[in-house]
């Protein structure tokens, strides 16, 4: 077969010379993402004692850092659930046009950029046992000594929420807006109470944004590194997986250890993430505009 | 026929929902307003407000944090980590809204799963390497280590922007005996302004809120605002919580001033995804 033929042969199924634009990214993601992973997974495998698996079975042996993956998801899965419920009557109630939509939307954008380790310092003093927060309830006489919310779970917890819900809410609100109103009307008038049709009709066009919202927000609040050392408890009750490995690979230098445990938390992540995106598979994918149909 | 007046009474669910809204409201302000408070103030114990106010803390702020460095590394890092992923995700965007190809999917997951994944997962591994290789500690690792999400953030975000431009102008600039390169740079190039704005705005404050990436890889020099923020909130004890605080409010005025930038070109959902505004 001639070169010539090969080309065109080629060019039917769209590879071509033009395809060579992608080569540059291909080549970043390929050199900054999946060699180094592969090369942490190598890493992971190459403890320095012991048979390749030394560093997993270490670190699923070693209770302290085995509860790591426990106490992460006790943060995020929660956070991460809160985020998206929450999302969901407030976006429901203000999908529509209204005004100052725009400015509301602009300040929920606000505590996205600030980041969690703003977020932190802000907690701490707003929260702390002289803080605002504090002062409110002890002069409604709401409770008699300051509530204790920072350095422990409800610090990270709160953190997560402040950072999480607006970026729930923003993605919820935009897959309402996608649905179709005139489905809901067509609902109203052949005499659907509300309650019918939001959870017959909007929720499940709804549902498989649902799950992907969460699943981005789980991935978010599964991160969590910077709260969780700052307002949390990181030796103890908010010793996420991520500090784990922190540790293990920048404190022990125990490299394997590190990766091991960097892999750990890949896994558990996309664990989650596959269980979601399974049972969304499960709903209805399709088109939300009304039509004739 | 008069119709019934609007009821003007908010229903209980309102009520709620309104309510829920105001309550994270207060909470953000009152986080940002105690940092902002605690900045200015001189001593602030257990009172409502502070004893008196000063600005000596940003000055204190400013010197002790060697501020100035940190900014133009901060600034230096916004600026790479933004041109290169446009100038190599773009290209790679118009591919992939373009083409059918075989492995079209694949190449797009393999896009997707940097986003996908916790920084922290990949950064630790991706740190080692960089150290190997002698680009970590340095301004080179933290702008390879940030373009690791930025790139397929470009990609993603103009790909839906170069799918909804008319095919059918590059095609007559083809009829008319345009290279490849010609319908790039002159027909496409400008079409493509808009979108290309709005992802290196949205770029630029990724990066400057990129908190793990960076804290990886990056050496005593090559530190951005937030890792020295971070440093120097860990390590509080040594320096006063207010000149802390300072610090976090210039953090925080940079972040809005970048803000209010980014809202007069993006809509505010696309900060978070890309999404269609509603289509009335």
């Amino acid at each position: 077969m001639t070169p010539v033929a090969l080309r065109h042969r080629l060019a039917e199924r769209g590879i071509d010379a033009r395809l060579l634009l992608l080569g540059p990214a291909a080549l970043f993601v390929a050199a900054l993402f999946i060699y180094p992973f592969c090369y942490g997974i190598a890493v992971s495998l190459q403890p320095a004692e012991g048979g390749p698996f030394a560093a997993y079975q270490s670190f699923f042996a070693d209770a302290y850092q085995r509860d790591t993956i426990a106490t992460t998801l006790w943060i995020a899965l929660p956070a991460a659930l809160l985020n998206v419920l929450a999302s969901v009557p407030i976006a429901y109630r203000m999908r529509g046009r209204f005004r100052g939509k725009r400015v509301l939307t602009t300040v929920l954008v606000v505590p996205i950029t600030l980041g969690t380790v703003l977020t932190a310092e802000g907690l701490l003093n707003f929260l702390g046992p002289t803080g605002w927060f504090n002062r409110v309830l002890l002069g409604l006489g709401l409770v008699d000594a300051p509530v204790s919310l920072t350095h422990n779970y409800w610090g990270v917890f709160l953190s997560l929420v402040i950072t999480g819900f607006p970026f729930a809410f923003l993605l919820v609100l935009s897959y309402l807006s996608g649905i179709d109103p005139s489905l809901e009307k067509a609902g109203a008038v052949l005499g659907a109470g509300w309650a019918q049709r939001f959870f017959r009709i909007t929720l499940p066009l709804l549902a498989p944004g649902l799950a992907t919202t969460f699943c981005l927000t789980f991935v978010l609040a599964f991160s969590v590194f910077p709260s969780a050392i700052l307002v949390g408890d990181p030796s103890g009750t908010t010793r996420v997986i991520s500090i784990a490995a922190y540790e293990a690979a920048y404190v022990r230098y125990d490299y394997a250890g590190g990766a091991a445990a960097a892999i750990v938390m890949g896994l558990v992540e996309l664990v989650v993430i596959g269980l979601v995106l399974g049972l969304r598979g499960l709903l209805y994918t399709g088109s939300t505009s009304g039509g004739k149909g | 026929m008069t119709r019934p007046p609007r009821r003007i009474v908010a229903t209980p669910a309102a009520w709620a929902v309104w309510g829920a809204v105001t309550l994270f409201f207060v909470g953000v302000a009152g986080v940002i307003g105690s940092v902002l408070v605690n900045s200015f103030g001189t001593r602030w114990f257990d009172t409502w407000l502070p004893e008196g106010y000063t600005t000596d803390w940003y000055g204190q702020a400013w010197e002790e944090f060697t501020l100035l460095p940190v900014l133009g590394v901060t600034l230096m890092v916004c600026l790479l980590v933004t041109g290169i992923s446009v100038l190599v995700g773009v290209p790679a965007s118009y591919v992939l809204a373009r083409r059918s190809f075989y492995g079209r999917r694949a190449v797009y997951l393999m896009f997707l799963l940097p986003i996908l994944m916790p920084p922290i997962t990949y950064g630790i591994p991706l740190a080692t390497v960089l150290y190997e290789y002698g680009f970590a500690g340095h301004l080179s690792g933290v702008v390879l280590a940030n373009l690791v999400p930025s790139i397929p953030f470009v990609i993603l975000t103009m790909t839906p922007f170069i799918e909804q431009i008319d095919p059918a102008v590059e095609r007559a600039a083809r009829v008319c005996g345009a290279r490849t390169r010609q319908v790039f740079l002159r027909i496409l190039a400008p079409l493509l302004i808009p979108g290309i704005l709005a992802s290196s705005i949205l770029v630029v404050v990724r990066t400057v809120g990129m908190f793990e990436l960076t804290f990886l890889t990056a050496g005593p020099d090559s530190q951005t605002l937030v890792v020295a923020l971070f440093y120097s909130m860990s390590a509080s004890g040594i320096r006063a919580q207010q000149s802390v605080d300072a610090m976090a409010v210039i953090y925080t005025a940079m972040m809005l001033v970048l803000l209010v930038v980014a809202l007069r070109f993006v809509n505010p959902t696309q900060l978070v995804a890309r999404v269609k505004e509603d289509p009335e």
